[in-house]
């Protein structure tokens, strides 16, 4: 067999591009995760609702930019007002506990969305059209503007996490919880800030994903788990190893899609993931000790 | 005192074995079918409380045993002629055991939430399989077969009735409450519970921790096995659907709405749940979830003990 080299460049742009999106939905999971010590369920749903109102509002508005903006506002909204209304209440219980009500989240997020949007999916389109050549395909700019985009947002957030004032108030809660309540830091709206911060990253990973696949209520299961997979294999809460995993993983499954059928693919990180916890259970990038 | 307890509890049971037991004859078929249903998911849901709520381990991951109890019980069903009942159950619990020791081995090295997750990942892996692998499992469409007669092969052999199916049904679940009951009580089932209460304590003292999650896991998937044969005889038809993690996802809800660590209260939970379906469908229709999903957050914040743990604190008081 012949190594099908302008297959893999093929691949390996897609799967760079869809690592980039993964790493943001991811990162927002890890977010939440490694400061707040809840597993968010309810993730994907964010990310699929993120999606339908980058449709709607790229319908009445025709900007997608805007769509992006706004999509991640209203969802960082929605997950601040999540946060307090079901997360709060839970704070100093069990964490399993809040994998129960994330879960019932889910629930609850998904049929809404069946309900309103119906099952159909329906598709954003794409808001830079060139494409440019790569071999014998056209590929298109748009899949790079996204990669960059999702590059620019996580940037942004480690900025915010290393300098801005709150980002230094939520490293510190990170830290030290206790430590950081008796220094004057509103421990519970630093939580509800993260929850609304992980939720805005995950709708703008919704909008931005959008135009390249379909948008339906169920697309947030799929995403969910793959985010569960690169937050394990890159050490759960460990930032940095998330995003990385993220691109290891889609890069695995796009190299695997070149001889199976992309349902297939996903098993592959599915192996990624038990090796991962045969030779490395705290995460390919784990240093903790659990 | 202890004495009056054990009484206690098999005048219970009997008497409401013995309501379980005429429920088919005095129904209509409709709430036969459900009673039987019930019994069956109560199965499962109790099959997991061995986890949650005596472990303390969240298994998101019961579907891939239940799925696979069911897709062996259909192998046997359609590949050995004629079909043989006991030879069906054997072959799904063998189908589901492989598969809880496959997960077992992997997930047990995980606590809490990557438990949860672990378990997630998995139960999707094997969807995944059995969904894509459709010369062999039917894929979307699933494979349909009948149900066998009771008795021994060649010799005596009776067919099911709906009724004596519900009887069948009936006698599998409540043995396996007893034999589940036993476990939990004995020594190996307290080692699970301070597993629960204190993972660190338990290695300290000296058990090891990881074989026996390993064998909690193993016995809660032989059981959820069980469940998905006896749904396999009942309803003749196996399909990818009972493997996707929507089953998992239930299963959670009736430990949590019914009560964990009480076993007899998932059984609850799963009847509490599928009446609720029942009646929330009537005005919800097919998005019955939505509001089912907000009592489910709302007990999971106001009642985390569950009705039956919930009734137990109100008749204690």
């Amino acid at each position: 067999m012949t190594i099908p080299w302008d297959l893999i460049v093929i691949q390996t742009v897609n799967g760079v591009v869809t690592g980039m999106i993964l790493a943001l939905v991811a990162s927002g999971l890890t977010l939440i995760f490694g400061i707040m010590d809840v597993v968010n369920f309810a993730h994907g749903e964010l990310f699929m609702l993120g999606a339908y109102l980058g449709v709607l509002v790229l319908a009445s508005t025709g900007s997608f930019w805007l769509a992006l903006i706004i999509a991640s506002l209203v969802v960082a909204l929605l997950g601040a007002a999540l946060q307090i209304v079901t997360l709060r209440p839970l704070i100093g219980r069990d964490p399993l506990t809040t994998i129960l009500a994330t879960f019932g989240i889910s629930l609850v997020l998904q049929n809404y969305a069946l309900w309103q949007f119906g099952p159909i999916s329906r598709k954003i389109a794409e808001p830079v059209s060139g494409q440019f050549r790569l071999f014998y395909l056209e590929y298109p700019w748009y899949r790079l503007v996204i990669a960059a985009a999702s590059a620019a947002i996580i940037g942004a957030f480690w900025l915010f996490l290393k300098y801005g004032r709150y980002g230094i108030w939520i490293r510190a809660t990170t830290q030290d919880r206790v430590m950081a309540q008796a220094m004057g830091i509103p421990v519970p709206w630093v939580y509800t800030g993260v929850f609304a911060i992980g939720s805005a990253m995950a709708a703008a990973s919704g909008v931005l994903f959008g135009p390249l696949v379909g948008v339906e209520p169920y697309m947030g299961l799929a995403w969910v788990l793959k985010a569960f997979i690169v937050v394990v294999v890159g050490g759960m809460g460990n930032f940095g190893g998330s995003i990385v995993a993220a691109i290891f993983v889609s890069l695995l499954e796009a190299y695997a899609s070149i001889w199976v059928s992309p349902s297939q693919a996903i098993i592959v990180s599915f192996v990624a993931l038990i090796l991962t916890l045969l030779f490395r259970p705290t995460g390919l990038f784990g240093s903790a000790v659990r | 005192m202890i004495r009056r307890d054990r009484r206690l509890f098999w005048i219970g049971f009997a008497v409401i074995l013995a309501l379980l037991a005429a429920a088919p004859l005095v129904l209509p078929p409709f709430w036969r079918h459900f009673v039987t249903e019930v019994l069956i998911w109560g199965l499962l849901a109790m099959s997991s409380d061995i986890l949650i709520g005596y472990t303390g381990l969240i298994s998101f991951g019961h579907s891939a045993f239940f799925g696979l109890g069911v897709y062996g019980a259909a192998a046997a069903l359609l590949l050995v002629a004629p079909p043989n009942l006991f030879l069906a159950i054997a072959l799904g619990l063998v189908a589901a055991a492989l598969v809880a020791g496959f997960v077992a081995y992997f997930s047990t090295r995980l606590r809490d939430i990557y438990f949860a997750i672990t378990t997630l990942i998995f139960s999707q892996i094997f969807y995944v399989v059995i969904f894509t692998w459709t010369s062999v499992t039917g894929g979307e469409n699933g494979l349909t077969f009948t149900r066998p007669g009771l008795g021994i092969p060649g010799l005596y052999v009776v067919r099911f009735t709906p009724v004596t199916m519900h009887w069948f049904v009936l006698a599998v679940v409540a043995v396996s409450y007893l034999i589940l009951r036993r476990i939990t009580r004995s020594p190996f089932g307290m080692v699970l519970q301070s597993i629960r209460e204190n993972e660190s304590r338990t290695r300290a003292i000296g058990y090891h921790v990881e074989h026996y999650k390993m064998v909690a896991v193993m016995l809660s998937g032989l059981f959820a096995g069980l469940a998905g044969v006896l749904y396999a005889l009942q309803n003749e038809f196996a399909a990818a659907d009972f493997v996707f993690f929507l089953v998992s996802g239930e299963t959670v809800i009736y430990n949590v709405m019914g009560g964990i660590g009480t076993l007899a209260g998932p059984l609850v939970g799963a009847a509490f749940f599928l009446l609720l379906r029942e009646a929330l469908s009537r005005y919800f229709t097919e998005y019955y979830l939505i509001p089912l999903g907000i009592i489910f957050i709302a007990m999971v914040i106001f009642m985390p003990q569950g009705l039956l743990g919930f009734a137990r604190r109100w008749l204690n008081r």
